[in-house]
């Protein structure tokens, strides 16, 4: 086979394996993205089981399903090969995704809607669990050793692309549609075209080899017997799995979080702008990012992994604060010039449909800023027949949305594209880093643990934590404000961004210690 | 280098036994005496979960390292 012949076949295995992964990321972020409507159809609000089952389909599916269905689809794939598995977990994860799509709301079946949501979203993440590791072998594994960073990193763009076609899917539907229509049964289209995109993936799939490798070993009756065990019972593969984990994978799992979904949540959240703005901006920066998770990983190919990945980390880390600084002066409107002259407020009182007597006072304020920058803020207060159940801070119901002007927007692409390609960086060569750290016969279990814990519970945790960390902020600050103390936090908004500075620095010292930039070998 | 990483060990079991504290004082204890019902999963996953992991990791990691396991000179 000559050499152009063979790069030829290799692209069409990547081709082939990196679009059922891209459909994987995508079913799964679909859900994350759609989540507060989700929570409308079948997570009623005040209503004790319904939010309890919430928050197992939120917490379950990525802390416990994800690392579970490394294992479980990981020992499959070292017992019985890498295609048939990462196939399996493909048409779990399509059929799930699909059928999310098409279950009745809480109003038309009552619990059976949330069991049933919880259930499948469970199926999705033992699915993810399993797909990625599949997919990286199978590709490493059908490299030249010289190219294996470059061909790898394909597969590498695809938790991108996933997120960023959920986003693009997503608004796309809600441009097509009135806000009633896709509240009503729009939300439900991104799931529906799942099963589309996985029918094409699953025909491709299927015509695809086994890996070369993988096949070598089992014709020579030397695949694992109990690759779990092999992996994590044995003492030589564990310290590096060990390894794998708290020098490459939490450091990067939290990168990528933080440049992506704390970036998007931050734009949202924090500086309030507009939805389809905020989602806008995050596609434009993943779409000029995505190129470079293919230049990290050739770039890989020539100088090792170990130093893109870390070096990627490390100036994430340092360089985390200055940015979200100033990604807050460019977005908040506490940091532009009012045109005081152009407000607008608006009150208006209803009677609240749900209480009999209640009242419900709006008022709207419409504010524009020296750079074009407009402000909605609505303002509902809850007025009771009975003053004795009045609440100020339950009855009060705030909603704050920025429509930015066209500098600060293109100023928050660049800031947010930045930070993609930290995640570039970090995440561009772990696929053949990984693979290359473990032996054939337990490569699939051993470098899908580490991975799915790395990203599932370490980037995870991060909204969790960095949301504690600065609401704390904001609380001493209050308290300090109250008793005329100077404030202890001048920005309290960037205190969350402790939790991925400080995982990425151990991540770095841990990483630039122990692992070695030497090892190439896939053939072991 | 090889005595950097086998002292180093030192500091990520007191990095692990600080996150353990970490999460179960800040997370898993104020979520397990919530009020809340919804609040019982992520105590639970905290505390049984999240906590073996990331304790037991980087402890186990910290006591190979200071067993030399890590010594690329053995290699």
């Amino acid at each position: 086979m000559d050499n152009t012949k063979s790069e030829k076949g290799i692209a069409s295995v990547i081709a082939a394996s990196s679009l059922g992964t891209l459909i994987e990321w995508y079913d799964f972020y679909i859900f994350g993205s759609l989540a507060t409507v989700i929570a409308t159809k079948f997570f009623p609000t005040g209503n004790p089981t319904a939010a309890l089952l919430s928050t197992l389909a939120t917490f379950a599916a990525g802390f416990v399903v994800r690392p579970f269905g490394a294992l479980f689809f990981g020992r499959l794939g070292d017992m019985i090969g890498r295609k048939y598995t990462f196939l399996v977990t493909l048409v779990l994860m399509g059929l799930s995704t699909f059928l999310i799509g098409c279950i009745p709301s809480y109003e038309k079946i009552g619990f059976l809607a949330p069991i049933l949501v919880l259930l499948l979203r469970l199926l999705q993440g033992l699915a993810l669990g399993g797909e990625y590791g599949g997919a990286a072998t199978y590709v490493a594994e059908h490299s030249p050793e010289h190219k294996r960073g470059f061909w790898t990193s394909w597969i590498q763009t695809t938790a991108t692309v996933g997120l960023f076609l959920s986003l693009l899917v997503i608004v796309s539907t809600k441009g097509a549609m009135s806000k009633e229509a896709f509240a009503d049964w729009g939300w439900r289209v991104p799931f529906w075209i799942s099963i589309v995109m996985v029918g094409i993936s699953i025909v491709i799939r299927m015509k695809m080899k086994e890996s070369p490798l993988f096949q070598k070993a089992k014709d020579e009756g030397k695949t694992s017997t109990n690759p779990i065990k092999e992996s994590f019972g044995n003492k030589l593969n564990f310290k590096f799995v060990l390894l794998a984990l708290f020098g490459a994978t939490m450091g990067q799992g939290v990168v990528w979080y933080t440049g992506q979904f704390y970036a998007l949540n931050f734009i949202q959240n924090t500086l309030n702008v507009d939805i389809t703005q905020a989602s806008n901006i995050l596609m434009i920066a993943l779409a000029m990012g995505t190129p470079f998770f293919i230049v990290f990983g050739a770039l890989s190919d020539k100088i090792g992994r170990k130093w893109i990945m870390l070096f990627g980390m490390l100036i994430a880390l340092l360089s985390y604060r200055t940015i979200y600084s100033k990604m807050y002066d460019s977005g908040s409107v506490k940091s532009k010039t009012e045109i005081i002259a152009n407000t607008k407020v608006t009150t208006s009182i209803a009677a609240d449909v749900k209480i009999v007597g209640d009242s419900i006072r709006t008022t709207i304020t419409n504010k524009e800023y020296a750079d074009g920058t407009k402000y909605v803020e609505t303002k509902k207060v809850n007025i009771h027949a009975d003053v004795a159940e009045a609440d100020e801070k339950k009855d009060t119901k705030i909603d704050k949305v920025a429509n930015l002007d066209n500098g600060s927007f293109w100023s928050l692409v660049w800031l947010v594209f930045i930070q993609v390609i930290f995640v570039t960086m970090v995440y561009g060569p772990i696929a053949a880093f990984l693979v290359e750290m473990f032996p054939i016969r337990i490569r699939y279990t051993s470098m899908s643990l580490p991975y799915h814990i790395g990203n599932g519970i370490f980037g995870g945790l991060l909204p969790t934590i960095a949301l504690f960390l600065s609401t704390k902020a904001g609380q001493v600050n209050e308290v300090a404000a109250k008793t005329g103390t100077a404030l202890p936090y001048d920005k309290p908004y960037l205190e969350g961004l402790w939790y991925p500075i400080i995982i990425a620095g151990v991540c770095f010292v841990i990483g630039a210690l122990y692992i070695s930039n030497k090892d190439r070998n896939v053939n072991d | 280098m090889n005595t950097i990483k086998k002292i180093a060990g030192i500091l990520w079991i007191a990095i692990g036994l600080y996150a353990g504290y970490i999460l179960i004082v800040t997370q898993a204890i104020p979520k397990f005496s919530s009020p809340k019902p919804e609040d019982l999963i992520p105590a639970i996953i905290y505390a049984f979960v999240l906590t073996p992991i990331i304790v037991g990791g980087l402890v186990t990691f910290g006591i190979y390292a200071l067993q030399n396991k890590y010594d690329t000179t053995e290699e």
